[in-house]
């Protein structure tokens, strides 16, 4: 599509943010393409609040696998957010392109998955202080490659 | 003739190191030298001998002089650290030294250029070339050499090998450690080396004593040295003495060779090793291979070998090598370094270990990645099961990767057709000595004697044990499972009592190291009471017709011989029954029982299941296995098939490796349900098959375990994958909907 490869220079395709609780400050950030990441950032952060709201609202539900995603946040014209929160309140974010209708929920399920057991298997690192940024080259690529997926 | 001896001593040391380090190139020269002084060759000629002059070689070039001179300076140098300082010889040598391979010298020179009093070991050093070359060379040391050829090198031989992997640890870290500078040395202070290395060498112990006695840095330095002495071949292969080393290191933490380092423990030893931080979470993240936040002996080996390569300089890799894999370790151990036999005689205890745990590694790494990617399918999984978890895949995780890191023959039976409940019963046994198991096991096993059938169905559970996470205990867990299930089978056309289902006990997985020991013990038991096992052992899904008593055993055992392939069929019903249960069949279990008949009564199942699997002759045994996974019915058929295959571990007698039928079928290695299979008296197949346990254990059960494994990791990955698919398909559904309203929606801006 050429239309989407214009798109993409000028909107990421897809970002990846994962804020950690109670700051909620960005832990790792992962844009495709890496051009206005800073109108990403805001976005992602703006998101926030929404992603939030859900969570409050969701009370004492019982907390399964299905709840922790918590689908589309809102919709802009150019854009989509969506968002996943795990059960220690670590919220992953995710900006798609508009454009990019090929993505179904599914699959935005299926990579919240795979963020949230890489994100597993980081915290499985003695090393790893939780609230440190992310540097595992593991979870770079895993990162990678599902963004490779989606364009 | 002395060419001869000489090019067989080049060859011997070679294959001592797999390479041809620098110490064993200097041990030989120095031999050289003895011979051609027409000193009798000895080893002690090489320590007592000090003023031996420098060996006279025909080199082609008057580089190689210089270098190989150069070689031997910083070879005194190395070992100066140990026998203090030497000093660089007073001229060239005319070393003229047809076999020493211009390569190697120049290689080993540039090594020593390195200049670098510090121990760490630049990469550069040891190219792998090296010791190609050497070999090459050694092997025509008569080109244009005046060598003498060492007399009666064999004798030498074996002691010298055994300083061999002494010296060339020794050697190595001196020799890694130093970048000798390019001055001769003195031939003589060389002699003074080798025997001192060969010394120190002798021990890893006191290898490492030398590590402690210098600097911590050195320690590493030896490690790498040690390491770098065996990436001529590999880069990242473990050499014995490393691997003793860091099984030592091991014990220090944690002493039981087959637990678990936690994460913190082992963050702070390895951050003695003064990696930064984000190196040494690089390091984890590789070396942790089941990712459950703890260290296994393997990964620890794996973990510590990495440290190393890092402080000498080596860049970690992207994913773990392959060599480091904890299934692979088992097998560095049988290859690669297997040819230093001299060395393999001490390193070979610690190989033993993790070979016995890598056996049910292989499938399971192999199917790691796709639990991995099939983490949704493992989540849906759990949560359909009574025991649901927040983090199920990570839940699910850790059962199949601990027990398989851990243990070698895992497998929990799975009782009921969930996953997390096996999962469950791999949790329970993880990391522990199933001893449960083999009780419950045991208490089932007198029935078998009695019953003829009972005994070709315990076999049969036994194999299905594994898949109903009955046998979590390796191989003899198993058993008497499979002998319930056969057991259960019978019943199942005899319809006695039910309640050989009811009891669902899902026995540890015996510890790997014991499932051999525990197998054999367990086929005896079993072997004397297959029948009553098989009702207590297997908790089969309610679809599983109950047990039959041992009592009906006697009526169906009139059936089985005859009815072997009605046995297959009816294992192939079990897998199916339980298709997700990892393969997990006892083999020890069940060549004790596998040789009882089948039944007949089962025969109609078998036909229905049959097509679940395709049991081939050894299969009998396997579907067997799985049939009693399945539901407890052991069509005992090939009760010799099924309890090896039950017990995961390797089939005692021929081990039909059946397994893997197909991808939802368990493996079942049944050896010895084959050969009993024919049998009538299914108890004398079964002491006739248990003393065949043993000698195929060893052998197959390598093989059938990886092959277990891998199916039950298929079956695992595919199950879930439905589960994934169907909720797949409700989401497109509402995924439609929604993208109509979409539509609709942008109707209007469809002109844009």
């Amino acid at each position: 599509m050429a239309s989407a490869v214009t798109y993409t220079a000028e909107w990421p395709v897809l970002v990846s943010i994962i804020f950690s609780p109670p700051q909620n400050y960005p832990l790792y950030i992962r844009s495709v393409p890496t051009e206005n990441e800073l109108k990403f950032h805001y976005t992602v952060h703006t998101s926030l609040d929404v992603v939030d709201e859900k969570i409050s609202a969701m009370g004492k539900a019982l907390v399964d696998q299905r709840e922790l995603y918590l689908g589309l946040l809102y919709p802009t014209e150019d854009y989509k957010v969506y968002g996943y929160v795990t059960n220690s309140k670590v919220k992953f974010v995710m900006v798609v392109d508009s454009s990019n209708t090929a993505l179904r929920d599914n699959e935005i399920r299926s990579m919240f998955r795979k963020l949230h057991n890489s994100y597993t298997d980081i915290m499985c690192n003695p090393f790893y202080n939780p609230g440190d940024r992310i540097h595992s080259r593991a979870f770079d690529n895993m990162v990678n490659s599902m963004m490779m997926q989606v364009c | 003739a002395r060419r001869a001896a000489l090019k067989l001593w080049y060859v011997f040391l070679y294959m001592l190191l797999g390479y041809f380090g620098r110490s064993q190139f200097y041990i030989a020269l120095k031999l050289v030298a003895v011979a051609q002084s027409g000193l009798p060759l000895r080893v002690e000629s090489l320590n007592t001998v000090k003023d031996l002059p420098l060996p006279r070689f025909v080199v082609s070039k008057n580089e190689q002089e210089s270098r190989h001179t150069a070689l031997y300076s910083s070879d005194a140098d190395n070992p100066a650290s140990y026998s203090g300082v030497i000093p660089p010889p007073p001229g060239r040598i005319q070393v003229k030294k047809g076999s020493v391979s211009h390569d190697a010298v120049q290689q080993r020179t540039s090594t020593d250029q390195q200049e670098s009093t510090s121990p760490v070991v630049s990469p550069q050093q040891s190219p792998p070339t090296s010791p190609h070359t050497w070999r090459k060379h050694n092997r025509h040391p008569s080109g244009g050499n005046n060598e003498r050829p060492l007399a009666g090198p064999g004798p030498f031989w074996a002691p010298f090998s055994e300083a061999q992997p002494g010296s060339s640890t020794s050697s190595d870290p001196i020799w890694s450690g130093h970048s000798p500078p390019p001055h001769q040395e003195n031939w003589v202070s060389f002699a003074d080396t080798p025997p001192t290395s060969a010394l120190l060498a002798m021990h890893p112990a006191s290898v490492q004593d030398q590590t402690t006695v210098r600097t911590v840095a050195s320690a590493t330095t030896t490690n790498e040295i040690r390491r770098q002495s065996s990436s001529y071949d590999d880069p990242w292969k473990i050499t014995d003495e490393q691997r003793q080393y860091y099984v030592n290191q091991f014990k220090t933490i944690q002493p039981d060779l087959n637990g678990f380092i936690p994460g913190s423990a082992a963050k702070e030893f390895f951050t003695k090793s003064k990696l930064p931080i984000l190196e040494l979470s690089h390091i984890w993240e590789l070396s942790d291979f089941d990712k459950d936040g703890a260290l296994t002996l393997d990964e620890f080996c794996a973990a510590f070998h990495l440290v190393v390569a890092r402080k000498n300089g080596y860049d970690l890799p992207e994913k773990l090598p392959e060599s480091l894999m904890p299934k692979l370790i088992d097998l560095e151990d049988s290859t690669e370094v297997g040819e230093q036999t001299g060395e393999v005689g001490y390193s070979s205890s610690p190989a033993e270990a993790p070979p016995s745990k890598s056996p049910s590694m292989p499938s399971l790494n192999q199917t790691w990645p796709e639990l991995n990617q099939s983490s949704e399918q493992w989540e849906t999984f759990s949560e359909r099961s009574s025991s649901s978890q927040t983090l199920t895949q990570f839940d699910s995780n850790i059962a199949p990767a601990d027990p398989d890191t851990a243990i070698v023959h895992p497998v929990p039976i799975r009782m009921t057709p969930s996953k997390i409940h096996m999962q469950e019963m791999e949790l329970k046994r993880t990391g522990s000595d199933h001893a449960n198991p083999t009780s419950p096991l045991l208490v089932k096993p007198p029935d078998l004697p009695e019953e003829n059938k009972m005994s070709s169905s315990v076999k049969f559970t036994a194999g299905n044990t594994v898949t109903d996470g009955y046998s979590s205990s390796d191989s003899y867990a198993s058993d008497p499972e499979q002998i319930g299930s056969t057991v259960t089978r019978q019943r199942s056309h005899s319809g006695t009592s039910p309640d050989n289902t009811a009891p669902p006990p899902p026995p540890p997985r015996p510890h790997p190291s014991h499932s051999r020991s525990s197998s054999l013990d367990m086929n005896r038991s079993f072997s004397v009471t297959p029948g009553q096992q098989q009702a207590g052992v297997v908790a089969y899904p309610p679809a599983v017709p109950p047990r039959p008593q041992p009592s009906q055993g006697a009526g169906p055992h009139v059936h089985r011989p005859v009815d072997a392939e009605g046995l297959i069929a009816h294992t192939s019903t079990s897998p199916q029954q339980i298709p997700e249960q990892p393969n997990f069949a006892d083999f020890s279990q069940f060549e004790a029982f596998a040789v009882s008949g089948v039944n007949k009564e089962e025969e109609d199942e078998i036909e229905t299941h049959s097509e679940v699997l395709q049991v081939e002759k050894p299969s009998d045994s396997a579907s067997s296995l799985r049939v009693a996974k399945a539901d407890g019915r052991v069509e005992d058929k090939a009760p010799a098939n099924v309890p090896t295959s039950g017990k995961g571990t390797t089939p005692l007698a021929p081990p039909p490796k059946p397994i893997r039928r197909r991808l939802k079928s368990e493996d079942e290695l049944r050896p010895e349900a084959e050969e009993h299979t024919q049998k009538t008296g299914v108890i004398a197949a079964v002491l006739a098959s248990q003393p065949s346990i043993p000698r195929s254990v060893g052998k197959d059960k390598k093989a059938i375990q990886a092959s277990i494994r891998r199916n039950k990791e298929t079956n695992t990955v595919l199950a879930r994958l439905n589960s994934e698919l169907q909720q797949q398909l409700k989401d497109v559904l509402e995924e439609r909907i929604s993208l109509e309203v979409q539509l609709e929606q942008l109707r209007p801006f469809s002109h844009l």
